[in-house]
């Protein structure tokens, strides 16, 4: 049987939303819009960059949390917090290197993406990759995304001194293996800047 | 050793709230010696869970702020609010869903109400005896102290009497809400597991229908096959109970953490917020962010970044921009390389 693997390509992000709108689609979630669309500095440029959940293989979001309720499928994909385990502490929203999760304050819960469970474990694409024009998401095969793009796809991350190894994979230059996290700052950040309240950019912003 | 140590304790409080077994029902002895090990299970669980890195933090700091002096009485009021709403009312669940907490609430008090009947039964804790002066009366013990009496043919003994088939009823409602809801809702089909989500509601079943047997067995069948039904209703209370430590019913002894959690929170909103060395903006406690630095530490978890920071101290919303960023000098580096296009 031919493995899709889940391939993120943020520099293809074009905006549009659509993820987001067909992320609350999802049957585990109903209702729920568990993906984040980022706009990176809305003053000084138009990109915008999707975050789904990473699937790591040893979660860090699992390992603090207190309640032992975030578990892994035997397909490596790492679900929302058990309901009747999760205690709603955050651990996992401020510890998860990849700032996916989410704590709904509603119900007193942490709810991420699972990569549609309902869908991908019988074979269909999760909603965002089904989607998205641009390809920034994409659910297909190794040999599918070798061909098509220009980039390898790596699913090996540093932040600090700690290496994590994810189910999805980022698109990065051809030769590279890794993908080392430093503190990337562009130009001004929006506490820096000076006090606008006209400043749309700004009110989008927060 | 905990779970030697509540065991031994439970041994103990069977020996003196019956008085030296002189109020222990024989014929609950098979109920009383699986609660003994599932008390040793649960606690042995317990303490296990308690030794994990992160569950060890919020049980002192739970119990820190808790008893912080000058705070006591207010935390005690807190409590009482968040018992009532989280535990009485359970509304968390209801916002969840209206069919979730229905099936929830109903389970949850059933069993609650079973077991508040039953333990104290097969521990010889209450017991029931005729009135020497008149078979129409009926007295009522609590550690061998007569706590009450009423007439057999009063609504108060209907209710005494037929008070675990309330309870089963109740869990009935309950199993069968559940199922329904987790028979059509796809998401929950998607992510159910038998022996987590199906297993616990099949034995709620099995004890509920058992049980009611035995009051069908009395009143509408002479007594027909009691023994039988007895024998089987026994059976599935004590898989149950072993069961109790290892499955789904844990969370009934983990939950009470969520109470914990709400003083934690509460208290580092009141104190100093974490700024994001990136942003800004403030994004959480610092006392939450503190800890999680330790209990990384802890979890061997090396979140230090190369110029210095740690990436602790970065908001989950700038995380997420630098990932792109990160993508992007990638690409550029590349670029002024000359390999790119």
């Amino acid at each position: 049987m031919i493995k899709n693997e889940f391939f993120i390509d943020y520099s293809r992000c074009i905006g549009c939303e659509a993820c987001v709108q067909a992320c609350g689609e999802c049957d585990t979630h109903r209702g729920v819009s568990l993906i984040h669309l980022e706009t990176i500095e809305r003053r000084d440029s138009v990109q915008t960059a999707p975050q789904v959940c990473m699937h790591c293989e040893d979660p860090i979001c699992a390992q603090v949390c207190p309640a032992d309720a975030i578990k892994k499928t035997p397909d490596g994909v790492v679900q929302s917090s058990l309901k009747p385990r999760c205690i709603g502490c955050s651990n996992c929203v401020v510890s998860c290197p990849f700032g996916v999760p989410k704590y709904q304050i509603d119900v007193d819960q942490m709810m991420k993406c699972d990569m549609c469970y309902d869908r991908t474990s019988v074979g269909k694409k999760p909603m965002c990759a089904t989607v998205c024009p641009s390809g920034a998401l994409t659910f297909t095969t190794m040999q599918d995304i070798q061909r098509t793009r220009q980039g390898v796809p790596v699913n090996e991350w540093k932040f600090g001194a700690e290496v994590v190894h994810t189910k999805v994979y980022v698109m990065v230059p051809p030769e590279m293996t890794r993908v080392d996290i430093g503190l990337i700052q562009i130009q001004t950040t929006a506490a820096a800047l000076p006090s606008d309240p006209y400043d749309v950019a700004l009110m989008l912003e927060s | 050793m905990w779970g030697l140590l509540a065991t031994v304790s439970l041994i103990g409080g069977i020996y003196i709230g019956s008085r030296g077994l002189r109020d222990f029902d024989p014929a609950l002895v098979s109920y009383a010696g699986a609660t003994l090990f599932a008390a040793f299970g649960l606690a042995y669980r317990f303490s296990m869970w308690l030794r994990r890195p992160p569950t060890r933090l919020y049980w002192y700091r739970g119990w820190q702020i808790f008893t912080k002096r000058g705070s006591l009485g207010k935390n005690l009021a807190h409590l009482f609010e968040i018992f009532m709403s989280n535990f009485i009312f359970q509304r968390f669940i209801e916002r969840r869903s209206h069919m979730r907490w229905t099936a929830h609430w109903f389970l949850a008090w059933g069993c609650l109400l079973a077991g508040a009947i039953t333990f104290p039964l097969s521990f010889g804790w209450i017991h029931f005896e005729t009135a020497t002066s008149s078979q129409e009366i009926y007295r009522a013990f609590l550690f061998g102290i007569p706590v009450g009496q009423f007439p057999v043919h009063s609504v108060i003994a209907e209710l005494a009497f037929n008070a675990l088939d309330i309870a089963a009823m109740m869990v009935l409602i309950g199993v069968f809400t559940a199922l329904w809801r987790r028979g059509r809702d796809h998401g929950a089909m998607a992510v159910q597991q038998f022996a987590d989500d199906l297993m616990p509601l099949i034995l709620l079943f099995a004890i509920c229908v058992t049980g009611l047997f035995l009051t069908a067995s009395t009143h509408l069948m002479h007594g027909l096959h009691y023994t039988f039904l007895s024998q089987l209703h026994a059976v599935t209370v004590i898989v149950t109970l072993v069961y109790l430590p290892f499955g789904k019913f844990f969370h009934i002894f983990q939950r009470p953490a969520q109470l914990g959690v709400d003083f934690y929170k509460r208290a580092g909103k009141e104190g100093e917020q974490a700024v994001c060395i990136r942003c800004g903006n403030e994004y959480g406690s610092r006392m939450q962010m503190d800890d999680m630095k330790r209990l990384q530490a802890a979890l061997n978890i090396h979140y230090q970044l190369k110029d210095g920071s740690h990436y602790q101290d970065i908001c989950p919303k700038c995380r997420r921009k630098n990932l792109a960023l990160t993508q992007d000098s990638m690409w550029k580096t590349l670029v002024e390389k000359g390999e790119g296009s």
